[in-house]
């Protein structure tokens, strides 16, 4: 390759290794959608050939990972006003915003056309909604526009449960799924306004309306005791309606309660203490899903689930 | 376009992944495909 070098401009060979690559899915967000997708498959009546089950479970975590890799494509200019993000690799300057648009745009195609032809066409068209209403509906459009950005994008991180569902069975005509779509949708705002509230200023630098931006941090601390409250029901609903066993239902009980606990405590946390009460329920509010989800499976795995 | 000694390394890093990924890909349809089959190969007619 031939390149005439004439100033500082010089094209530059990428300096991008794998982990910078790896680093643009998300990794993190992706394991979380993994899990509940693994959870929903076992929880899912008949017996999915393993096979089948890893190809949707693949197909759904590169799904959601290139729709991570789209979204620091988008918001490159936000992630590196962010303190949060301005290390990931597009902000950092290791990968360029074409090169995360090929990348995420590639692998959003190949994951929903792999689920289709290896596993389904209805868990393909449901990924490929959750992807394009995670880049056009929440980056694009809400993100920057609403404070309930969050609220309503999080419809793409709750649907992972039917996709796998719909994986394992071929179909959505079920309660099951939905209620998990509903905690996890519900779930998300106390989620990531509990984080919104600890690093505000970031959000404001970088002219994002989260809630405590918009409406200030007692505003937000009402709207996570309420979400936390509302929450709290819908947990419990599966094992009320008798989808799910005793275990699940011990589980998400003791689970929600500590949630409302956690999230009055920062209710009524002076305004020094705000910042560490809200990074004590953004963690808790991450293990409580996984704990959910683990009894989900759990029960589901040692028989005690009806049904099962 | 004088490649460092660092860009040389990331993309040989890189062309590593890929086939790594492409691989790993070829065997998954493989699988995928054994997987549809079942046992019918086994049971066919012979």
């Amino acid at each position: 390759m031939t390149v005439v070098a004439t100033n500082d401009d010089t094209p530059r060979a990428s300096l991008a290794g794998p982990a910078d690559y790896i680093a643009l899915l998300k990794p993190r967000v992706m394991s979380l959608v993994v899990f509940t997708a693994l959870a929903t498959i076992i929880v899912a009546p008949g017996s999915m050939n393993p096979v089948f089950a890893f190809t949707a479970l693949l197909c759904i975590a590169i799904g959601a990972g290139a729709a991570g890799a789209l979204n620091q494509w988008y918001d490159a200019d936000i992630d590196a006003i962010m303190t949060r993000t301005r290390t990931r690799p597009v902000p950092s300057g290791r990968v360029t915003r074409q090169e995360a648009l090929e990348f995420g745009g590639v692998l959003a195609f190949g994951s929903v056309l792999c689920m289709g032809v290896l596993v389904g066409y209805l868990a393909a068209a449901l990924l490929a909604l959750t992807i394009g209403f995670y880049l056009f509906v929440y980056t694009m459009w809400l993100k920057r526009l609403t404070v309930q950005n969050i609220v309503i994008g999080g419809a793409a991180g709750a649907l992972p449960p039917v996709i796998a569902w719909a994986a394992a069975t071929g179909s959505v005509a079920a309660p099951l799924p939905w209620l998990l779509f509903l905690i996890i949708f519900l779930w998300t705002p106390p989620h990531f306004w509990a984080l919104a509230l600890a690093g505000s200023e970031d959000y404001a630098r970088a002219n994002v309306p989260m809630l405590p931006v918009v409406k200030g941090a007692r505003a937000t601390r009402n709207h996570i005791l309420v979400y936390s409250l509302i929450v709290a029901p819908v947990a419990l609903a599966p094992y009320a309606l008798g989808l799910t066993g005793p275990i699940y239902g011990a589980v998400a009980a003791l689970g929600a309660a500590a949630f409302v606990v956690l999230a009055a405590m920062l209710w009524r946390a002076s305004a020094q203490a705000e910042r560490g009460a809200a990074l004590r329920l953004f963690a808790y509010s991450i293990f409580y899903l996984f704990a959910i989800f683990t009894a989900l499976a759990v029960e589901r795995l040692l028989g005690f689930a009806p049904g099962a | 376009m004088e490649l460092t000694p660092e860009e040389q390394r990331k993309r040989s890093q890189r062309n590593y992944a890929i086939a790594g990924v492409l691989l790993a890909l070829v065997v998954l349809i493989f699988v995928v495909t054994i997987a549809k089959i079942g046992g019918n190969i086994a049971s066919r007619p012979m």
